[in-house]
């Protein structure tokens, strides 16, 4: 099969931005909804536990099971997205030399950083749906109000950059341990499974983990309407710092 | 008049106290392929992949079309196809050349270029699960789906089946023809020999020769052959050496004249010899320039 004149002559020009951003953000939704191992983490467990734990009383809690963990498995689905499946994604992908390779392409870095954010977003709007839906099926009433979004948002950058960070520095097979060995620390440590009082003096502390602190702050907001500005700062000062750290000590490759 | 495709003006290149490339200087012509030729460990990789503005040079000058190789705005005139990798593992064959076909405005047809390239069967198969020789094919096609004017190949045949290989090279020899510049790297002296307008021999980093092929391997008076070991040519004025054993070198005197002398000597002595060559192929001038010591 012989190639016809001209049929490889340059005609060299970058797409339009929006499509760009278009087929990249399409790319990671495909990549991180078709791994099975990173929809175990974003949407099974999530929903096991939050079945699990308002139906068996094995954690005592204060007030209704379901509106106390709703809130935690939503911090908790929030990290799997933006901060354990990111960090793993992005791991392998330095390794297997795909960012590399992006580079020189015509897809600007930031519309790359943008279409794993708008990605993870998605995810996330798509894991928000089923924990609620089973949440509202298991008796849960919420309160609270837009600033649920801001929560989210500002969680999600905290999250994300986290996750930026550990994925931009290390080997691919040493992101995968480190991000599920800190998934699993902050499942226990933050406010997701257990109520923060249990750690006693400890308390303190760990609430200014992202994960307490967004937890607590949709807790706060969504089991009794009131918006805790210390959570809100706690994940403001998460974000900056981990997002700054991130850009300046990534690696592409 | 236009830049040179690549042109590299005393290039250097340090990875600690190593010395990766040593004032390195080449150009490569627009419009032609040229094939940069070393041993392992030369400094191909190294060079190419600071052309296509991964790494910046300790000194030296780089123009690539005419501009600095980290110039964004030749990220769409320019294709590249790394020496391995690249590809998401979890994206099908389809849809990783659609997604980089999706980078530029006037791509050329996904599904024809696969079947091109033989990978139409493959199409939704996982970049994982393909054969080295299938997720080679498809780097070749993504470097080059955008429509580039310049394309950089580092070792695009590494591991390549023949069938496959042919195909790699008519694809090569169909971007000559439109008018695409092609520097690619190998170290397979056919290849070179097959596709290069010009070739760029470099050894420890430095450039050794540059030419064609045919400027090359231009050697007037040195016949080459092998036989039984041990014979015993006495030529009037040429030198005949026997290295390795069976493998004779005949230089002196004029081509012609030489060659009449030695088809002579072997018709009157009643030996058969095989691999009669006047002149010298690509490899042998490789062998002289490079040396025949294994490079780790």
């Amino acid at each position: 099969m012989s190639w016809a004149a001209g049929s490889l002559a340059p005609r060299p020009a970058a797409a339009p931005v929006g499509a760009m951003l278009r087929a990249q953000t399409r790319a990671e939704l495909t990549l991180s909804l078709r791994n099975g191992e990173q929809v175990l983490l974003t949407l099974i467990i999530p929903v096991g536990l939050l079945v699990v734990l308002t139906l068996v009383p094995f954690v005592s809690v204060v007030g209704r099971r379901v509106d106390f963990f709703v809130p935690g498995v939503l911090s908790l689905a929030i990290m799997s997205s933006a901060f354990t499946g990111q960090a793993i994604a992005t791991g392998f992908e330095r390794q297997y030399g795909v960012l590399k390779r992006l580079g020189a392409t015509p897809l600007p870095r930031a519309v790359l950083l943008a279409a794993k954010t708008l990605s993870v977003l998605l995810v996330e709007l798509l894991q928000l749906l089923l924990i609620c839906a089973v949440g509202l099926a298991l008796g849960w009433h919420p309160h609270g109000d837009a600033t649920v979004v801001l929560l989210v948002v500002l969680g999600t950058f905290a999250f994300s950059g986290l996750g930026l960070l550990l994925g931009g520095t290390l080997r691919g097979l040493t992101t995968l341990a480190a991000a599920n060995l800190v998934w699993f620390v902050l499942l226990l440590l933050g406010g997701v499974v257990f109520p923060l009082s249990e750690y006693g003096a400890f308390a303190d502390v760990l609430r200014y983990l992202p994960t307490a602190a967004l937890s607590d702050g949709l807790r706060q907001l969504l089991q009794h309407g009131q918006l805790i500005g210390r959570d809100l700062l706690s994940l403001a000062v998460w974000a900056t710092g981990s997002l700054a750290v991130a850009a300046k000590v990534f690696r592409w490759e | 008049m236009t830049a040179a495709a690549l042109e590299v003006v005393d290039l250097v290149k340090r990875y600690g106290d190593r010395t990766a490339l040593d004032s390195l200087s080449f150009t490569a012509a627009r419009g032609k392929v040229t094939a940069l030729l070393g041993p392992n460990g030369a400094g191909k990789t190294t060079t190419v992949e600071i052309a296509e503005g991964f790494w910046p040079a300790d000194a030296g000058i780089v123009r690539v079309l005419g501009l600095g190789p980290r110039d964004r705005s030749l990220r769409p005139r320019v294709g590249v196809m790394p020496q391995s990798g690249g590809g998401y593992p979890g994206l099908r064959a389809g849809e990783l050349l659609a997604l980089f076909a999706s980078f530029h405005r006037e791509p050329l047809d996904v599904p024809d270029l696969l079947e091109r390239l033989g990978l139409t069967e493959h199409a939704r198969t996982p970049f994982r699960r393909l054969s080295g020789g299938q997720q080679q094919r498809l780097s070749l096609a993504m470097a080059v789906v955008g429509r580039p004017e310049l394309v950089f190949l580092d070792e695009p045949t590494a591991g390549l089946d023949p069938q496959a290989r042919r195909a790699t090279w008519d694809l090569i020899d169909a971007l000559r023809r439109d008018g695409v510049s092609v520097l690619l790297t190998t170290h397979l002296m056919d290849e070179a020999e097959q596709l290069a307008d010009a070739v760029v021999v470099i050894d420890h980093g430095r450039l050794v020769a540059a030419g064609t092929v045919a400027e090359l391997t231009a050697g007037d008076g040195q016949i080459r052959f092998r036989g039984p070991v041990g014979l015993t040519l006495a030529l009037e004025g040429a030198t005949v050496s026997e290295r390795p054993a069976g493998c004779y070198l005949v230089e002196g005197g004029s081509g012609p004249q030489l060659l009449a002398a030695v088809t002579a000597w072997c018709a009157t002595e009643g030996v058969l010899v095989t691999d009669l060559r006047a002149g010298r192929s690509l490899e042998d001038v490789f062998l002289d320039l490079t040396g025949t010591e294994v490079r780790t």
